[in-house]
C-alpha cells in the first residue's frame, strides 16, 4: 500500500469513528429511553438515505477532471481540516471544555425520557426521529469525507472501506457495552483527523492550483510532520499563555 | 424550500463553520498559489505558510471572543 494509500485509509478510519461515536451516543440514548424497534427503524431509514446520497454524487465526483478536484476538495479540506484542528488545539490547551460524551449521553437520555409519545407507522416516533436525525446529520459527515478523500486520491472504495472498518468497531464495542463510548479519547482522535485533513488540504489544493511538489507524492510526509509539529508548538504556545492569565 | 435552505445551513456550518474568515483567507491563498505556479514562480511553500498563519489567526480570534 502507497503512503498516500495508507494516509486515505487511516484518515477515513480516524475521522469516521469519530463521527460514529457521537451518533452511537444519540442512538443509545433513544434506544434505552423510547425502545430498541423504533430507534433501529430510524438507524435503517438513516442509512438508506446515506447510500442513496453516496450513489448520486459519488459518480458525480469521479466524472470531474482530477485537477479541477483536488484543487476544490483541497481548499474544502483544508477549510474543514483547520475548524478541527482549531477546536482540538483550544481543547487541549484548555480554552475549550472537552466534549464529554457521558454528559451528552445523559442530557440526550432526560430529554428522550421527557418526550411525549406519539406512534406512527407502529414506531415511537420520538426514538425513529431522535435516532435517524443523529445518524444522518453524523453519516452525512463521514459521506463526505469518504467521498473528497476517496476522489481526490483516486480510490473511493479504500476510503469506504476505511469508514466500514470504523463503523464495525464503533457498533460492535457500542453494542458489547450498551453505553457512550466516553473512554475513547476523542480528542486526541479530532487533533488526529484535523491534523490529516489539513495535511491532505495543503497537499491537493496546492497540486490543483498547478504547482508541483519536490519529491511528488512522498512530500505528503514533510507536510504532515509540519503539520504535527506546528500544531503541538500552538498547543504548547496557547497553554502557557492560559497558565499565565491564571497565575496572573 | 424551507428544506433546501436548512440543507444548505447545515452544508454551511459543516464546511465553514464558526468562522468564515477561514473560508476566504484559504481561497485567497490558493488564488496565489495558482498565480504564482502560472507566472513560472516556485509555488508549493505558499500554502503550507499560509496554513499555520491562517489558523494562528483563527485561534487568536476564538481566545479572545471566549
Amino acid at each position: 500500500m502507497s503512503t498516500g494509500n495508507a494516509f486515505l485509509f487511516l484518515s477515513a478510519f480516524l475521522a469516521s469513528a469519530v463521527e460514529m461515536v457521537e451518533a452511537l451516543t444519540i442512538v443509545l440514548a433513544s434506544a434505552l429511553a423510547r425502545g430498541w424497534r423504533s430507534s433501529l427503524a430510524g438507524v435503517a431509514a438513516a442509512v438508506v438515505a446515506l447510500a442513496a446520497i453516496t450513489a448520486v454524487l459519488g459518480p458525480a465526483l469521479t466524472a470531474i477532471p482530477l485537477n479541477a478536484l483536488r484543487l476544490v476538495i483541497g481548499g474544502l479540506l483544508l477549510v474543514f481540516g483547520l475548524q478541527w484542528l482549531r477546536k482540538a488545539i483550544l481543547r487541549a490547551s484548555g480554552f475549550k471544555a472537552l466534549h464529554d460524551e457521558d454528559a451528552i449521553f445523559a442530557r440526550e437520555l432526560a430529554d428522550a425520557e421527557g418526550a411525549a409519545h406519539l406512534e406512527r407507522a407502529g414506531l415511537d416516533w420520538y426514538g425513529f426521529v431522535l435516532s435517524f436525525k443523529g445518524v444522518l446529520l453524523e453519516g452525512l459527515e463521514v459521506v463526505f469525507i469518504v467521498l473528497t478523500f476517496g476522489s481526490a486520491q483516486g480510490s473511493i472504495p479504500l476510503a469506504a472501506a476505511g469508514a466500514a472498518a470504523a463503523l464495525v468497531l464503533v457498533a460492535g464495542v457500542g453494542f458489547a457495552v450498551r453505553a457512550p463510548l466516553a473512554r475513547v479519547p476523542e480528542n486526541l482522535m479530532k487533533f488526529s483527523v484535523g491534523v490529516m485533513l489539513t495535511t491532505f488540504g495543503i497537499f491537493w489544493s496546492t497540486e490543483g492550483a498547478g504547482a508541483h511538489w519536490p519529491g511528488s507524492d512522498a512530500a505528503i510526509l514533510g507536510v504532515l510532520g509540519f503539520v504535527i509539529v506546528v500544531s503541538l508548538l500552538f498547543v504548547q504556545l496557547l497553554k502557557r499563555e492560559r497558565l499565565e492569565a491564571v497565575t496572573a | 424550500m424551507k428544506w433546501l435552505a436548512a440543507f444548505g445551513r447545515f452544508w454551511w456550518d459543516f464546511v465553514v463553520g464558526d468562522d468564515w474568515r477561514v473560508a476566504v483567507l484559504v481561497a485567497v491563498a490558493i488564488g496565489v498559489t495558482a498565480a504564482a505556479a502560472h507566472s513560472d514562480i516556485t509555488a508549493w511553500w505558499i500554502m503550507p505558510v499560509a496554513a499555520p498563519l491562517i489558523l494562528w489567526l483563527s485561534l487568536r480570534r476564538a481566545i479572545r471572543s471566549a
